[in-house]
């Protein structure tokens, strides 16, 4: 199981990398060659401007990976603060963070990413910051039944009574159990990232027509559908599946090793 | 139960103003101005003076943000939701047109995913590690990793450009108006995406309920029962069944909001003219009066399924019906 | 013979939990089997009754009224001649009213009746039968146990633990509605942590200790120290409130030989051998080579 996490990890820093190097193929056109169907020089084909998809496909993987760390970290960040506010900052603090997670989720989660995306705009930044700022609700629910538990756990309360400082408790005692949970939920926050970014992306929220990112990728190939090209369609979504199943077994793989030991 | 079934729905009321206080600052503060927009533009001459004057205090005037919330907010309980900037039509006339295409469509895909993924996930849970269980899990995992939208081309790709069982796009055959849809052309352009809808809500429910199911079955009280003499079938009826069930209609209730979502993605695909279309277009376009008012409408019906969802519980669990308090 | 077991040997995921076991519990006796909680005692009920986990598997061979005690036979007897009276409140379903868990999901006029009747018998007022099982206490979770016991007449009755979480009284109580099944021709078999309880009440006792039995003696045998044989069984005599309370420093049994090898003052290398026999002596079977006696065999 750790080779096999491992392997996962590898894979992907892999995929990014060359994915970044890709960007030159991956917006040359080539009119000569266009509208290509999958073939040895052109695995997943090329688009009606003779742009290869394989390179496109590899960018734009590479870039919703880039956008998912970037996202994920930050969410799991806000989740972390407001998960330990919510536990250490008295019961008024509890009930307005509990409120706060019932108000983010008074919304599907996309919508919620549309009306965002209009105040803080679109591209890179807005897409990142849009999911960034979404996706911490289920997450800080459980960082602080989690925090709950530990609180109420019989060491916790001795230490407590021999006068040791609630910086002291939480570095010696709480952050041993949490970091392990953090990291968990950390990776598995990475799928849900990446698929609400392609599909804002796909609406036309996210990063603008030049990128190829998959979501663009998929919302152009759309066009072609009638004329029965169906390689702009599966490969670019195909491998963007693959990727979030690999991020998923990830987690759950991280999940198990935790628990184990 | 009467006092917390109120007690739920101010609360539930408290989180739709405040929802809607959170967009309208956000729409407020976007870079968009809608009266600038060039489709803005056109639709203002239509508009009456009052219109216009309104349109300005809502979302252009230097006013205080709370203050223009208030305004807005007034006139839109009170009905008047203002005039579509693209549509150049009243906001209210929009909505319930395309509410009542999308709400059939959401609907079945609700009741679908809901009937088949407890089903699904009962059957995962009793066959826990068999090829049968597998095969449910594996594929729930592999929908769930799935984005709705490219399993939405797949499906037309397959249904409607290679074996044209389905029409392409638009809810209505092209040339007939509106009035003179027939059921049946409805239904008929509304199959893919509901199936969409529901294939992509049924990996939660199904994984949720399998987790559940196994948990029952290991429970103490179904070993009592297995000790009782019960034989499988009598466990599954009596004990399995109405403890998967309660947890199982209480996620689905609450799954509203999930497939409101998704439908923004399968209606857009499937150029299905609902309201999660509508939420694209009024996005893109920067029409702030027709989006709020999907907000708004969208917000009452997920809370609507989160207050079902507890009073729900509620009245099944007897553990909340009599509480703890009489013990003998 | 109700219950007669023989060199039964029970492993889950490969690590043995009770090793080389036997039971004997004739018609009208009361078995206590004796044993620290985690020491696999539970695991042993539900085996006996084939509702253990799948991961857990038993060895050897249980007879039932003489005849091996097949999954056939059990389908037959399981829930009428053989009934298992559990700890506690989460072995009752949190949805389904009581009476009807002790009708065993039925709502026919007949079976209710006979709830009604066996409710009173156990002085609980016909209105229990409509409570949902959170509504209960211990005691009365405990007798709504009972109740369901004698649905139907049993020959054999399990009670795991029948009596944590009661005060003295009530367990009493407990303990003598369990006498009353034996009076009434049935064997039972009583797991149970409480030593006391079990001199109180057992015919036979079997003291058990890291998956292994240590003694079987009789309930009497226990009124003086003379009259126990096995090391751990006088020093867990010793450690009894009205004895002194002298406890031994060892608590973790070990894992090869017998098990008391550490706690033990006589030890010596022969005890570190994996198969230490049983010997008879007087009315009681010892797992020590220093007990004396007769080398036994089964």
């Amino acid at each position: 199981m750790k080779k096999r996490m491992l392997y996962i990890v590898l894979f992907l820093i892999l995929i990014m990398i060359i994915g970044y190097f890709c960007n030159e193929g991956a917006v040359d056109t080539d009119f000569a060659h266009k509208n290509i169907g999958p073939s040895f020089y052109y695995p997943f084909g090329t688009d009606w401007m003779g742009r290869n998809l394989f390179f496109r496909t590899l960018r734009g993987l590479s870039i919703s990976l880039f956008i998912g760390i970037i996202a994920s970290s930050i969410s799991a960040f806000i989740a972390l603060f407001i998960g330990m506010t919510a536990v250490f900052g008295g019961k008024k603090a509890d009930a307005i963070v509990t409120w706060m997670i019932d108000f983010m989720m008074g919304l599907p989660h996309l919508l919620l990413l549309i009306v965002l995306s209009m105040a803080v705009g679109r591209e890179l930044k807005g897409v990142i910051l849009s999911i960034a700022l979404t996706h911490w609700t289920s997450f800080a629910r459980l960082i602080r039944s989690e925090l709950f538990q530990l609180k109420e756990k019989n060491y916790i309360k001795i230490a407590e009574k021999l006068g040791k400082g609630k910086v002291y408790i939480f570095q010696k005692h709480m952050l041993v159990h949490l970091l392990p949970q953090f990291i968990v939920g950390w990776v598995l926050l990475f799928p849900h990232a990446i698929l609400h970014e392609s599909s804002m992306t796909f609406l036309g929220f996210g990063l603008s027509s030049e990128q190829p990112a998959i979501g663009i990728l998929l919302s152009e190939s759309m066009q072609y559908l009638v004329t029965g090209r169906w390689w702009p369609a599966v490969f670019p979504g195909l491998f963007l599946v693959i990727i979030v199943l690999l991020l998923y077994c990830l987690g759950k793989d991280l999940q198990k090793y935790i628990s184990q030991k | 139960m009467a006092g917390y079934i109120l007690k739920n729905s101010i609360r539930m009321f408290l989180l739709i103003i405040a929802v809607s206080i959170a967009a309208f600052l956000l729409m407020t503060y976007s870079p968009i101005d809608p009266l600038q927009t060039n489709v803005g533009q056109t639709a203002l001459g239509i508009m009456s003076q009052e219109q216009i004057e309104k349109l300005e205090t809502y979302w252009g005037s230097t006013l205080p943000p709370l203050t223009r919330y208030i305004q807005w907010a007034k006139d839109f309980f009170s009905g008047d939701m203002g005039i579509s900037l693209l549509y150049r039509q009243p906001v209210s006339d929009i909505i319930s047109q395309r509410l009542s295409n999308s709400i059939w469509i959401l609907s079945a895909a609700w009741i679908l995913s809901g009937v088949f993924g407890i089903i699904l996930g009962m059957l995962a849970g009793i066959k826990e590690g068999t090829l049968l269980d597998h095969i449910i899990k594996s594929t729930a995992i592999l929908f769930s990793s799935t984005p709705i939208f490219w399993f939405a081309l797949l499906m037309l790709m397959l249904f409607s450009v290679w074996l044209k069982w389905f029409p392409i796009g638009l809810s209505v055959p092209i040339g007939v108006t509106a009035e003179n849809v027939t059921i049946t052309d409805r239904i008929y352009h509304g199959i893919l995406p509901s199936f969409v809808l529901s294939i992509a809500a049924m990996p939660n429910i199904i994984l949720h309920t399998r987790e559940k199911m196994i948990t029952v079955l290991e429970s103490d009280y179904v070993l009592f029962a297995k000790a009782m003499g019960k034989s499988n079938q009598q466990i599954f009826i009596q004990h399995g069944m109405r403890n998967v069930l309660l947890p199982a209609i209480t996620l689905q209730c609450a799954s509203i909001s999930e497939i409101f979502g998704g439908s923004i993605l399968a209606e857009q695909v499937f150029s299905y003219p609902g309201l999660g279309q509508m939420a694209v277009t009024a996005g893109l376009g920067g029409d702030m009066p027709l989006l709020m008012a999907i907000v708004v409408i969208t917000a009452c019906f997920v809370c609507a399924g989160n207050l079902l969802a507890d009073v729900l519980h509620h009245i099944i669990d007897p553990r909340m019906r009599f509480g703890k308090g009489n013990k003998i | 013979m109700i219950l007669d077991m023989k060199q039964i040997t029970i492993s889950v995921n490969n690590t043995i939990l009770v090793e080389d076991f036997f039971l004997q519990i004739a018609s009208g006796e009361l078995v206590a089997l004796v044993g620290a909680s985690g020491s696999g005692k539970s695991i042993l009920a539900h085996s006996i009754m084939g509702i253990a986990p799948k991961n857990v598997v038993c060895q050897g061979e249980i007879r039932y009224q003489g005849e091996p005690l097949t999954k056939e036979k059990k389908r037959d007897v399981l829930g009428k001649e053989i009934v298992l009276v559990p700890q506690n409140i989460s072995y009752l379903d949190p949805l389904m009213k009581v009476g009807r868990q002790v009708a065993k999901g039925k709502k026919d006029k007949i079976s209710m009746e006979k709830v009604t009747k066996l409710f009173q018998k156990y002085n609980m007022h016909s209105s229990v039968m409509q409570r949902y099982p959170h509504m209960l206490s211990g005691g009365m979770a405990r007798r709504v146990f009972i109740a369901s016991a004698l649905m139907e007449q049993p020959r054999l009755v399990i009670a795991d633990e029948p009596t944590p979480g009661l005060h003295k009284e009530m367990a009493q109580m407990v303990v003598s509605h369990f006498r009353e099944m034996a009076q009434m021709g049935a064997g039972v078999l009583m797991i149970t942590h409480d030593l006391e309880l079990a001199m109180d009440c057992a015919d036979k006792i079997i003291v058990l200790y890291g998956g292994k039995i240590m003694e079987q003696t009789n309930a009497k045998s226990f009124q003086s120290e003379n009259t126990l044989y096995h090391p751990y069984t006088k020093a867990l005599w010793k450690a009894m409130p009205q004895n002194g309370f002298h406890t031994t420093s060892v608590t973790h049994p070990s894992k090869t030989g017998c098990p008391f090898l550490k706690g033990c003052t006589k030890s010596k290398k022969e005890c570190m051998k994996n198969i230490i026999p049983y010997f008879q002596k007087e009315n009681s079977i010892i797992r020590c080579i220093d007990a004396g006696g007769k080398e036994i065999c089964f």
